[in-house]
């Protein structure tokens, strides 16, 4: 999916974020920047405590408490989100950029029915009546693939799997037919076979409403299954961006190729797993130079005092690393 | 994220702990002191009356010279003795109380929470009968068959009290007994006597200190509800709860001689309350890994 | 390893539970294993894959005597362990370790690494002599990749890697004969996971220990097994080496699981050739008649409604549990949507 909008939907530049914390603010996310087109999936991979998901958090306005966006610029269609008032994100959210997370459960309200909480939508953004936002709900949770949708609407949230419950934000997200989703896990709590179901239904409501995509994730195979490109990210920072088959043929950062030998090789069974040694830097001791030197084969004297910027190398590729070719010509595989 | 709180020392935390709590403690630590040397600085004695210097108000001068600070009451007894020394009469009731009903309460929770099956089945359906029946009526029949001393107070008050002890109890043993590390001294082998000492037992201390410390204060407050019917403590000790019954008959000429116990016994469970509450809240950290 | 007899042996093995009627349920018993008959032999690895509420934890925690099987039995070393004297069923169940799934919770955060590990020697007196204690943890903790340092610290000091490692030596402790490793590594980051795989592999190469590999990850268990069998609402539905449940899946939901497994190579393939099965597993509660998995099924016919069907070798070369086995068509061949149940 080429992106083929003139403007993007999603530009981020250079977008940091801090948490305050007793010891001074900790930068969880430094020098992000990325773009999302229509209709197009962008994956952003991770471990825990990469950044990946404080940066969702911080494209939806929703940064914790401790937390504040430090630096960058997002605009969502072309609008420069900074200094928006509460309202106006309000606004906003669901009308034009939505998001579904890792538990649904949490994310719904338990003593209200599904009928009710998806025709909310309706009636808070749209000043529907209550039929009116009755029948769409009902409408949607079909559309959603969730059986018997008429009858289901007076469930209560607990009444559904897990699988179905994903499928109810679903239809929450896409109510106000946003442009952006952003999909923070959206199936990391899923047994595998309804994994696959959910990422179908996201690829084929993707396509029937042309929408641009963030999927966050730290598995590299749903994004293998699901995204068109990737941008992985490790200690706050973008360090490898391209096509999902660019990345995954050729890696060009070390950390991406480690992360790719650490999971078994579906062509090489029984190939021993290259770990990477050691473990992701806390946020409050990050290495000088790049964050990854520490844990990284390719490392040499540079590494340890220059922090490499993201650089593009090819079309549409960047790596953060100061030997990105030395890395490609390892990895072919 | 987990904060080590295991680090802090005791005078740290104290340091950290709100106004309210300090009053708290403050006033418990005030009543417990003067319950232990109350006797000295005020003695008292429940033989000597002094028909003189009866219902004087407060900061009168005997006639014996000495300074009457909160009045005296219908048999010219110094009511600052008297509430001296029934706050030590209130506080070694309660303070029994709580260690032989937590101790009963701790025993079978843990047999129940741990073993389940028939064993709980008993131990909780004979605490919900118990609870359905008001507790105070409960030791007001007790009392009333075994007859008036302390001992039989604390008996009668520490049948009412094991029930809610053992709920507690139950309750933590009953979520720690299936957690993972539990588990995984079973496989390895280890004995029901093993797993209730080192496991179950440490998780469930912390919500037990705290039912037992709010525990004292209702305590004091039932020991003084059954001194005031007359099946407390015998006559011959003094308590809140038999010298308010006296001064009810002289609420409109003496109104100190009620008020000034009554006020005492609502301080103190107030102030007790309070700890309970902040205890809970800092209750042990580990028990949320 | 034919023809030896079997480390574990489970046969027809059922575990039920009692299920209290709550509000808007029906009580009842719910047989979470429904009759599972599975072998390990000593040095290999069996991996037990499946999705959530098919059994497979239960069947861990059957094996470890953390619950009572209700049919069948477990033989260890050919001994029943239903049928021992308590105290020789304590001995033995020294032989079986389990690793949990989640690193955080199955580590009593009151005990000191040392004192985790020596816990083991004070329920087994005399494995180990008391003087020898301190050097023992030093070495299991070597063993497993941690520093003797780490000896007097608490589990909520370490990462979730670390306190993985942690379990291991525990288990270690014991010198068990067979692990259980229930999701053991499903919690864990991707550059983690591989370190405690590698780990596991060294242990079985320098130890000789076998081990049953609960995983609902088929990457994993495909790097790491000898043999697989996939379980679905409480039965195995098929048996085999690693290459053939991988290479040749005969049972229909073997096959739908392979291809909904997210793999590396995803973007390669072209997504109209995943099997995309519908609806959500039934409740173990009531599970349909005949075979279990028909009803998501996209072979199922009359006969699978009346008739259970057993583990049998028809011509597949391994024990599959279907009545109408049978490789994959080759997606070229294929119209896009026969055979296939996608959801519209």
């Amino acid at each position: 999916m080429a992106n083929e909008s003139a403007t993007p939907l999603l530009e981020v530049e250079n977008l940091a974020v801090e948490f305050d914390t007793p010891a001074g603010p900790l930068r969880a996310v430094r020098g992000v920047s990325f773009e999302v087109g229509e209709c197009e999936t962008l994956a952003i991979v991770g471990e825990s405590g990469s950044g990946k998901s404080v940066t969702a958090q911080a494209l939806m306005g929703l940064v914790p408490q401790a937390a504040r966006i430090a630096g960058g610029r997002v605009s969502i269609e072309g609008r420069d989100v900074a200094g928006l008032s509460d309202r106006e994100w309000q606004a906003l959210r669901g009308e034009r950029i939505s998001m579904i997370f890792q538990d649904p459960l949490s994310a719904l309200n338990p003593s209200l029915t599904v009928g009710y909480q998806i025709g909310e939508m309706f009636r808070r953004h749209r000043g529907a009546g209550r039929a009116e936002a009755r029948r769409r709900a009902a409408e949607l949770m079909a559309l959603v693939g969730i059986p018997d949708a008429e009858r289901r609407l007076d469930d209560h949230p607990h009444r559904f799997s897990g699988g179905m419950r994903q499928r109810v934000m679903i239809a929450m997200a896409l109510a106000l037919d946003p442009r952006l989703l952003i999909a923070d896990e959206p199936t990391t709590a899923l047994d595998v076979t309804v994994q696959a179901q959910i990422l179908r239904l996201l690829r084929q409501r993707q396509r029937a409403e042309r929408l641009g995509m963030i999927l966050i994730s730290h598995d590299l195979g749903v994004v293998a299954r699901a995204a068109d490109r990737v941008a992985v990210m490790y200690a706050g920072r973008i360090v490898e961006t391209g096509t999902v088959a660019e990345v995954y043929e050729r890696p060009a950062h070390p950390y991406t190729l480690g992360l790719m030998r650490a999971v078994p090789d579906p062509r090489d069974i029984g190939a021993p797993l290259e770990a990477i040694e050691g473990r992701p830097p806390d946020l409050a001791a990050r290495p000088a130079g790049c964050a990854f030197h520490p844990r990284c084969p390719f490392a040499r004297d540079v590494c340890l005092t220059d922090d490499p910027a993201p650089h593009e190398f090819h079309a549409a590729r960047a790596s953060a690393c100061h030997f990105a070719e030395e890395v490609i010509a390892h990895g072919g595989n | 994220m987990t904060v080590n709180v295991r680090g802090a020392t005791l005078a740290g935390r104290l340091a950290g702990l709100p106004l309210r709590a300090h009053l708290a403690l403050g006033t418990v630590l005030l009543f417990v002191l003067a319950g232990l040397l109350g006797p000295l600085l005020a003695p008292y004695d429940a033989a000597r009356t002094s028909p003189v210097d009866r219902l004087l108000p407060p900061g009168t001068r005997l006639s014996d010279g000495a300074m009457a600070w909160l009045g005296t009451d219908q048999v010219g007894q110094d009511i600052l003795a008297e509430v001296l020394a029934g706050m030590r009469t209130s506080l070694t009731v309660a303070l029994v109380t709580v260690v032989v009903g937590g101790s009963a309460g701790l025993l079978l929770g843990l047999l129940a929470g741990y073993f389940g099956g028939w064993a709980d089945g008993i131990i909780s359906r004979v605490g919900d009968i118990q609870l359905a029946f008001p507790s105070l009526l409960l030791a007001i029949l007790l009392a009333g068959v075994l007859g008036p001393s302390m001992v039989n107070v604390i008996i009668a008050l520490a049948v009412t009290r094991w029930v809610i002890f053992a709920r507690v109890v139950r309750g933590s043993a009953l979520a720690v007994r299936d957690r993972e590390f539990v588990d995984s001294a079973r496989v390895m082998g280890a004995s029901h006597a093993r797993i209730l000492a080192g496991y179950i037992l440490p998780s469930c201390l912390p919500p037990l200190m705290v039912a037992a410390t709010v525990q004292v204060g209702l305590t004091m407050v039932a020991e003084a509800s059954l001194s005031f019917l007359g099946l407390g403590v015998p006559a011959s000790q003094a308590s809140w709860g038999s010298t308010i019954a006296e001064g009810r008959d002289y609420l409109a000429s003496a109104w100190w001689i009620a008020a000034v116990p009554g006020a005492a016994l609502a301080l103190v469970v107030v102030s007790i309350g309070v700890l309970g509450d902040l205890l809970r809240d800092v209750s042990d950290p580990m028990t949320e890994l | 390893m034919a023809g030896t007899e079997p480390l574990l042996e489970l046969s027809d093995l059922v575990t039920s539970y009692r299920l209290r009627p709550g509000i808007g349920r029906p009580g009842g018993e719910v047989r979470a294993v429904a009759g599972v008959s599975l072998t390990v032999h000593a040095g290999e690895t069996v991996g037990l894959v499946g999705e959530s509420g098919c059994g497979k934890s239960t069947i861990a925690r059957t094996i470890v005597g953390l619950v009572r099987p209700s049919g069948g039995k477990v033989l260890f070393d050919g001994r029943d362990l239903g049928a021992l004297p308590a105290k020789e069923l304590r001995r033995l169940r020294r032989d079986i370790q389990i690793v949990f799934q989640d690193p955080y919770a199955s580590l009593n955060p009151r005990m000191t690494v040392a004192n985790l590990i020596k816990e083991a020697w004070r329920i087994h007196p005399g494995l180990v002599p008391r003087e020898r204690w301190d050097d023992e943890v030093d070495a299991l903790l070597e063993r497993v990749g941690l520093r003797s340092e780490h000896a007097g610290r608490y589990p909520h000091q370490f990462s979730g890697g670390q306190r993985q490692r942690i379990s291991i030596a525990r288990a270690l402790a014991v010198r068990p004969r067979l692990i259980v490793c229930d999701e053991a590594v499903s919690a864990l980051d991707v550059s983690v996971r591989a370190q405690i795989l590698n780990l596991l592999q060294e242990l079985q190469r320098d130890l000789g220990v076998s081990y049953l590999f609960i995983s609902h990850d088929l990457g994993v268990v495909r790097h790491l097994c000898d043999r697989v069998a996939v379980m679905y609402l409480g039965k195995i539905v098929e048996t085999g080496s690693k290459e053939e449940i991988y290479r040749s899946p005969a049972h229909p939901y073997t096959q739908a699981l392979l291809s909904a497994a997210p793999s590396l190579d995803d973007w390669r393939t072209d997504e109209s050739d995943e099997i995309v099965l519908t609806g959500d597993v039934p409740s173990p509660l009531s599970p349909p008649t005949g075979c279990r998995f028909r009803t998501r099924c996209w072979r199922a016919q009359d006969r699978c409604r009346d008739e259970e069907p057993a583990p049998a070798e028809r011509d597949t070369g391994h024990p599959v549990a279907c009545h109408f086995p049978g490789a994959l068509p080759p997606p070229t061949t294929t119209a896009p949507d026969s055979g296939r149940l996608t959801k519209e």
